[in-house]
């Protein structure tokens, strides 16, 4: 295996979650959040492959995989509406047996449905922001947009979600 | 009362699912896949990736299965479900209908050499190791030979079954000793029987009469002759003497 190899196999292991949860917010189900987050690791393999070393060690992985992410959500979207399935959680649970787990998991995929259906422009800003927990600049980098535009965006997108089960003092 | 902020964070702290990375990895061809497929020769369990079959035993076990490949060839390895078509493949090269792609990276050139060429013996065949150190161009590594087809990654698929030693004796089995080697090789339709009396004997040849052609007693071009056209030949020189050439399929002598 090669220093190439080797540096995806740590990449995987280390964005796997983060690109997962990016893929979730930005799709609203986990089918499709698993795509997505493969087919961000293998665009990531394939670019990889062709860098110089240089050019590999320079790169900040984390706004990089963010920013593919992004592309792949929007191209696979492009034009179809986020699916609006499984509210009441028809899929299996592996990971989580207990009730506490299996609630939590339930309220989880209903917010990440929920941020789904918001605007593209919303959901992209919302969800670098609060979910993935990037600064305005790093979110505003992987965006290609100034910070401003970003700032106004989260607060719009946080507006449509905040529905009547949401008190108004966060903000 | 939780706020939206607190549970969009929340929502960033999911786990991606079990297996991901492990699936990613064999996608990307870093990580071999393996499955166990039911095949004319019982259980197998067979590793591979994007670049063919890597790895096939009869393991008892999965786990057991795993470990010898982590150890003997040394790549990661997932279980997944198979592609549609394989468990189709497997049976048909079991067959002797298909040619698979077999991953060989890992191996010394030598040790591919011999089991590149080990797959052009035919099913129903048999040939000496010495024949396998010739025909690569390594007549004196008869022994380092049979440790490649010993160390055989892919027995089955790569027939190393279809190498015996070169008195006619089966010889030993890396895919699950002399009675399996024994079992495979009767299955393909090898007269074992026959072939063990002839090597008692001292006969290694069988020649044409009509033709003057001598070949291996397995060679699929052999088997039509009469039986009154037959002799058994002891080696090359007696054979080449009585005028007879080395049949060109089978190859039991460099063909000038």
């Amino acid at each position: 295996m090669d220093g190439t190899e080797r540096l995806f196999e740590r990449m995987v292991h280390e964005h796997q979650d983060r690109v997962f949860a990016l893929g979730l917010a930005l799709t609203g189900n986990r089918h499709d959040a698993e795509e997505v987050a493969q087919d961000t690791f293998l665009k990531a393999y394939r670019a990889l492959v062709t860098y110089a070393p240089d050019r590999i060690r320079e790169l900040k992985q984390k706004a990089w995989l963010h920013r593919i992410a992004l592309n792949v959500v929007r191209n696979r979207v492009r034009g179809v509406r986020p699916h609006l399935v499984e509210l009441n959680g028809s899929e299996p649970d592996h990971a989580l047996g207990t009730e506490d787990g299996a609630l939590l998991k339930l309220e989880l995929d209903a917010l990440a449905v929920r941020v789904a259906r918001l605007p593209p422009r919303y959901r992209e800003a919302v969800v670098l922001r609060h979910v993935q927990e990037l600064s305005y600049q790093e979110a505003a980098d992987a965006l290609g947009q100034p910070v401003g535009t970003v700032k106004a965006n989260v607060h719009r997108g946080l507006k449509l979600l905040r529905g009547d089960d949401y008190d108004d003092s966060d903000n | 009362m939780t706020t939206l902020t607190t549970d969009l964070k929340r929502l960033g702290e999911v786990k991606a699912p079990a297996g991901f990375a492990d699936r990613l990895l064999a996608h990307v061809g870093m990580a071999d896949s393996y499955a166990r497929f039911d095949t004319v020769l019982g259980a197998v369990y067979v590793a591979w990736n994007r670049q063919g079959v890597s790895a096939a035993s009869r393991a008892a076990s999965a786990a057991e299965f795993e470990a010898w490949f982590r150890k003997d060839v040394g790549r990661q390895l997932v279980a997944a479900d198979a592609p549609k078509d394989l468990a189709t493949k497997i049976e048909d090269e079991l067959q002797g209908r298909r040619r698979m792609r077999f991953d060989l990276r890992g191996l010394t050139p030598f040790e591919q050499a011999v089991l590149r060429k080990t797959r052009e013996i035919p099913r129903g065949e048999v040939r000496p190791y010495g024949w396998v150190a010739r025909e690569i161009g390594r007549p004196a590594a008869v022994r380092a030979v049979g440790t490649a087809l010993a160390n055989n990654p892919i027995p089955y698929f790569i027939p190393c079954h279809r190498v015996v030693r070169t008195d006619g004796q089966i010889g030993n089995y890396g895919g699950g000793g002399p009675e399996a080697k024994r079992s495979i090789l009767t299955m393909e339709g090898v007269r074992l029987k026959r072939l063990e009396e002839l090597a008692r004997s001292g006969v290694r040849y069988q020649g044409v009469k009509t033709t003057k052609v001598f070949c291996y007693p397995t060679c699929h071009t052999g088997r039509h002759a009469l039986e009154k056209n037959i002799v058994w030949l002891h080696d090359e020189a007696s054979a080449r003497a009585a005028g007879f050439r080395p049949c060109k399929v089978c190859r039991p002598a460099a063909v000038a």
